[in-house]
């Protein structure tokens, strides 16, 4: 059942549930952010509208820096800005955003600690019919191994709006992964969020989980739709919502493990370098148990429409529902 | 405007800063020697007349800031801030070592006096536009802090050094002056063979900038175009400073025959490259960071 505590959305599983884009609620989180502190400047790519920076631009638009189609510049930029006191939303598509910039965000903005907020939109192959070379599946990977940044990546547009807000206040850096497409509202307004908490949003409804699944972003959703069903099977498993990916909750997922000695991790991601692998060195140096990986297989993305891509790469309920049967039978 | 007695004594201090910058690379054994020797002169006039700073208040918020973009120049870097008073003078002879403020590239980890770290080529001039926006957001087009970036000629092959300059040139960014080392050489040649610049003054001007070309040895020239620089109201600054590398250092300096040698002697490329070799390993001192 859904965690009662974190007041999660109770019309969650409703076909009707209210469908918003997760970069939606980046916007609205930085226009917020705005309002709460006047150093913060947001700056864009040629992108303005699809990383929803408008509401933020058509707000304040002294404090709104158009830089081109030049994503490079655009993060060397927000660290010249950051040493003058500002803090600065930069965002792009993921591609481009960290994808293109790498290594400016790592020497101007890591390396340097300016407290730049990287947003990262169209991140998964959700983004559809734009096809693979817009779907950035790598982008957690090159961010994970970048020393001194956060990585959040919410499961829905709510979530988004807080970790854009808690994330203004921070004074490191860090990259906030958004998706293209509407995804159904999982949590509320009351539901907590803290950077660096993982949070159990489906625990049995009763005795110990069999199984631990992780999972980050959207596809969190189809994380709690695979658990119903197990439940019904007479499988019981905890799914947590691991927004944020660095710095790693290794309480929690130790203490998952060791309840559970089974873990599915899931994301919308190549398995290689992203969540799942940060959950294996965590478990493998504290309380190593078999691990079964929901994510993209060293392939390349492709247009179609989003549900069609999350299940033809192997993201889909069955999938995640399978991976758990799986890793059953591995347990000793 | 710089007396005489100004000038000689900037003259003085720059011989002061190269003999630091001969010690502290050989003392490293390894590092860059052409573009140090040759920034001498520039460095010596900005934190000896030019900057508004306080090296007892490095932190100091109205400061002028001083973006290095080309990292591997630093000695001259560290040398003028220990001269300034920032540190201590013996400490440059830690350079490159273990544990050092002072590495090989900056790192405003460990060297928090430094603007920005650096080293990957091409980040400087960006950063400086993102402050001296961060600074026009705050004060308007009134504001009373310049930016400095000093930027290398080889550097322009960066696309990241053009997305910038355009952008610099769109903003109108007034407060921020950059200085570019000019001394057509970078590691694999010539600049002009390996990819060419020139114009790089018609460059600069058609994205809208102000531009100057000045002797980057000659203090007065030098002073008068940060000078002119700074009256510019509607544009940002370049001032591309023709410099000599290993400037000061007659041993190397007189191998080059920068100025008036005739680059298409047939014996000019090996000449060159000799003098080259001898210059960045300071006669065989240290180890070339090219090899």
């Amino acid at each position: 059942m859904l965690n009662p505590e974190l007041k999660l959305n109770p019309k969650v599983w409703n076909d009707d549930v209210e469908q918003i884009p997760i970069r939606k609620g980046f916007g609205e989180g930085l226009l917020a952010a705005g309002i709460a502190d006047k150093n913060v400047v947001a700056l864009c790519a040629d992108l303005t509208e699809s990383t929803q920076m408008y509401m933020f631009k058509d707000t304040f638009p002294e404090r709104f820096v158009q830089v081109g189609v030049a994503e490079q510049n655009l993060a060397a930029l927000a660290s010249g800005m950051a040493a003058m006191g500002k803090i600065p939303f930069i965002s792009s598509y993921a591609m481009f955003s960290p994808g293109r910039n790498w290594e400016q965000i790592r020497t101007t903005i890591a390396y340097n600690d300016r407290p730049v907020k990287i947003a990262g939109s169209h991140a998964g192959v959700s983004v559809g019919p734009d096809g693979g070379t817009h779907q950035a599946i790598e982008d957690i990977a090159i961010m994970r191994v970048i020393p001194n940044i956060d990585i959040i990546s919410p499961c829905d547009s709510i979530e988004a709006k807080k970790a854009t807000l808690v994330i203004a206040k921070t004074s490191k850096p860090a990259y906030l992964r958004l998706a293209r497409e509407k995804t159904g509202i999982i949590t509320t307004p009351e539901t907590p969020f803290e950077i660096a908490k993982a949070r159990t949003f489906w625990i049995p409804e009763s005795g110990l989980a069999h199984v631990g699944i992780i999972a980050t972003g959207a596809l969190l959703r189809n994380a709690l739709f695979a658990a119903r069903d197990l439940e019904k099977e007479g499988i019981k498993v905890q799914v947590i919502n691991l927004a944020t990916i660095k710095p790693l909750d290794v309480d929690a997922i130790v203490a998952l493990a060791k309840e559970t000695k089974a873990i599915v991790t899931v994301e919308e991601h190549q398995i290689a370098g992203a969540m799942g692998s940060a959950v294996d060195e965590c478990l493998a140096a504290n309380f190593p148990v078999p691990i079964e990986f929901i994510g993209v297989h060293d392939q390349f993305g492709q247009s179609g429409t989003p549900l069609e891509l999350i299940e033809h790469y192997g993201m889909g309920i069955s999938h995640i529902k399978a991976a758990v049967k799986k890793i059953i039978g591995r347990k000793g | 405007m710089l007396t005489p007695e100004k000038i000689k004594f900037l003259e003085e201090k720059a011989n002061e800063i190269r003999m630091s910058i001969i010690e502290m690379l050989i003392e490293a054994g390894s590092g860059h020697t052409a573009g140090p020797l040759g920034m001498a002169d520039i460095f010596t006039l900005l934190y000896f007349h030019t900057l508004k700073h306080d090296p007892n208040k490095p932190d100091w918020p109205d400061r002028d800031r001083l973006v290095l973009s080309n990292g591997h120049i630093c000695p001259v870097l560290y040398a003028s801030m220990a001269h300034s008073g920032y540190f201590p003078l013996v400490e440059l002879k830690t350079l490159r070592k273990f544990g050092t403020r002072l590495q090989g590239h900056p790192h405003r980890e460990y060297l928090s006096y430094v603007e920005t770290s650096s080293g990957p080529l091409g980040h400087g001039l960006s950063q400086a536009a993102g402050m001296a926006m961060a600074d026009r957001i705050d004060h308007g087009i009134g504001s009373q802090r310049t930016i400095f970036a000093l930027l290398s000629d080889g550097e322009h092959d960066e696309g990241i050094t053009w997305e910038a300059v355009l952008f610099a040139g769109k903003e109108k960014l007034r407060n921020l002056i950059a200085i570019v080392d000019r001394n057509n050489i970078q590691i694999d040649g010539f600049t002009e063979d390996v990819m060419p610049l020139d114009s790089l003054a018609k460059k600069y001007e058609s994205f809208g900038w102000h531009v100057q070309e000045v002797d980057g040895h000659n203090f007065e020239a030098l002073d008068a175009a940060i000078n002119m620089a700074h009256a510019v109201y509607e544009k940002p600054s370049v001032i591309i400073a023709r410099t000599i590398p290993g400037k000061g250092v007659p041993e190397f300096e007189r191998d080059f025959h920068w100025h008036g040698y005739d680059l298409n002697a047939k014996t000019a490329k090996e000449d060159y490259t000799k003098a080259l070799a001898e210059l960045r390993t300071l006669g065989g001192k240290i180890k070339s960071e090219h090899q």
